[in-house]
């Protein structure tokens, strides 16, 4: 019996494989033009422009408060209204650079406001450019605080990728979704799709772990 | 463009998501209620010292932790008929919904818990406090406190994660938007309300984080 199911499985092996890359490509495309996008925005927010901070963090407060699953469906069914015809791949990555970044740059946001004030008025004293006051002297300190969190929005990033299988990718869940139709064992199957989420976000979730740890370390050196 | 909106659609189908919205905030209510008691058993079990009931509450918070609330709703949903569990979509949604957070509820408490200067816990056991006295006298108080306002960042998350249960077809405010997209081909007007009432419930929690935590002096939630 289960070794019947086992070999009806195995044929699905290709299947299964397709949606992985699926997943992997779509988290990782998002993952680096939201990681950009939301330094960008993280930078804008505290440059003191009032206007163009309170837009971003109107935009920011949009997206954290609605479900994704209402976004994708938002992105997929409503820009093509405006002219704007969209596959469902390309929805998929706007929606998840879109979230990606708004969460970055909160992360990013929380970043440079911890570097000490102290630090921007030496640089501002010492001549340095506004480029070169964000690049020498506050982003570096600010990574410290940033990274930690930063993996770990890379972890949400790769599970929130399971959401765009609601509008027909054929990503790792939707491949579960696909296979459990035919071969009916839910616990097995899902196992299955379980590992192999698993296999990409648990070395990331471990990274995280460390450098929270390192950083604990570290800023407690400064303390002493 | 939108020229066609019809806010006269949605007005008519306005009981169909107040009753989506009802659904919502009572599911996630109870979710929430399972997912703190998922979270304390879990918790209870990670500070133990023997490795017997830590290693299983560590092993399924890393396996929560690493995986979609997609794939583990599709899990429960396909894989508890198979047990011989064959129960309605919306009590395995709540099921779900409690196992997935329970995990990070798991994971905010030992934080609060682990918050407490070592100073403290060593000070109530020299003064001869039994475990039980030490737990609910000293730690537990301010655990609390430290607690409260990541507990809210949860149930905002937990809110929002709701939404899928549309996908096993429970009848909640996202499944109310996706009827007024299909039923009358209309996604801006199902989708752009259904936004509206989710941004509704998030201003209220975010709300009432804020106030949590100016009450008991503690940083603010992260959402």
């Amino acid at each position: 019996m289960i070794w019947q199911q086992l070999q009806s499985l195995a044929g699905s092996y290709p299947l299964a494989l397709r949606g992985l890359g699926m997943t992997v490509v779509l988290s990782l495309i998002s993952l680096v033009l939201g990681t950009l996008l939301g330094f960008g925005l993280g930078i804008l927010r505290t440059g003191g422009n009032r206007l163009i901070s309170g837009l971003i963090g109107a935009w920011v407060d949009l997206i954290r408060g609605t479900p994704f699953l209402v976004q994708i469906f938002l992105i997929f069914f409503i820009l093509p209204e405006f002219g704007i015809e969209l596959d469902a791949f390309t929805a998929g990555i706007i929606a998840l650079t879109n979230l990606a970044a708004c969460f970055i740059c909160e992360i990013v946001v929380a970043g440079i406001r911890s570097v000490p004030t102290g630090q921007v008025e030496a640089a501002l004293a010492s001549g340095l450019s506004r480029w070169q006051r964000m690049r020498q002297v506050v982003l570096p300190q600010a990574m410290r605080i940033v990274l930690p969190p930063l993996v770990g929005q890379y972890v949400l990033l790769i599970k929130d990728s399971s959401v765009v299988s609601a509008i027909g990718l054929t990503d790792l869940t939707r491949v579960g979704w696909l296979v459990v139709q035919r071969v009916p064992n839910g616990l097995l199957v899902f196992f299955l799709v379980g590992v192999g989420y698993f296999i990409v976000c648990y070395p990331l979730i471990m990274l995280a772990r460390r450098l929270e740890r390192r950083m604990g370390a570290a800023h407690g050196e400064v303390q002493l | 463009m939108l020229e066609n909106f019809s806010f006269r659609t949605i007005v008519e189908y306005l009981p169909l998501f107040g009753q989506g919205l009802i659904t919502t905030v009572w599911l996630s209510a109870l979710s929430f209620v399972g997912a703190l008691i998922v979270g304390i058993v879990l918790c209870a079990m990670n500070l133990q010292r023997g490795w017997l009931f830590r290693a299983p509450a560590k092993a399924y918070i890393d396996a929560v932790r690493a995986t979609p609330l997609l794939a583990q709703l599709y899990f429960l949903y396909f894989g508890l008929p198979r047990l011989g569990f064959v129960l309605p979509e919306l009590v395995v949604g709540i099921l779900a919904l409690s196992l997935n957070s329970g995990a990070y509820v798991a994971e905010i408490i030992r934080a609060g818990i682990l918050s407490i200067p070592r100073g403290q816990v060593e000070a109530s056991v020299a003064s001869g406090m039994t475990y039980v006295q030490r737990m609910r006298l000293v730690v537990l108080p301010q655990a609390f406190k430290v607690t409260i306002p990541p507990l809210l960042g949860q149930a905002i998350v937990l809110v929002k994660d709701s939404a899928l249960l549309s996908l096993i077809s429970v009848s909640e405010l996202t499944r109310a938007g996706q009827l007024l997209a299909s039923d009358r081909f209309m996604p801006a007007e199902g989708f752009l309300t259904i936004a509206a009432f989710y941004l509704l419930l998030y201003y209220c929690l975010k709300g009432l984080a804020g106030l949590s935590s100016r009450w008991l002096g503690t940083a603010g939630a992260r959402t």
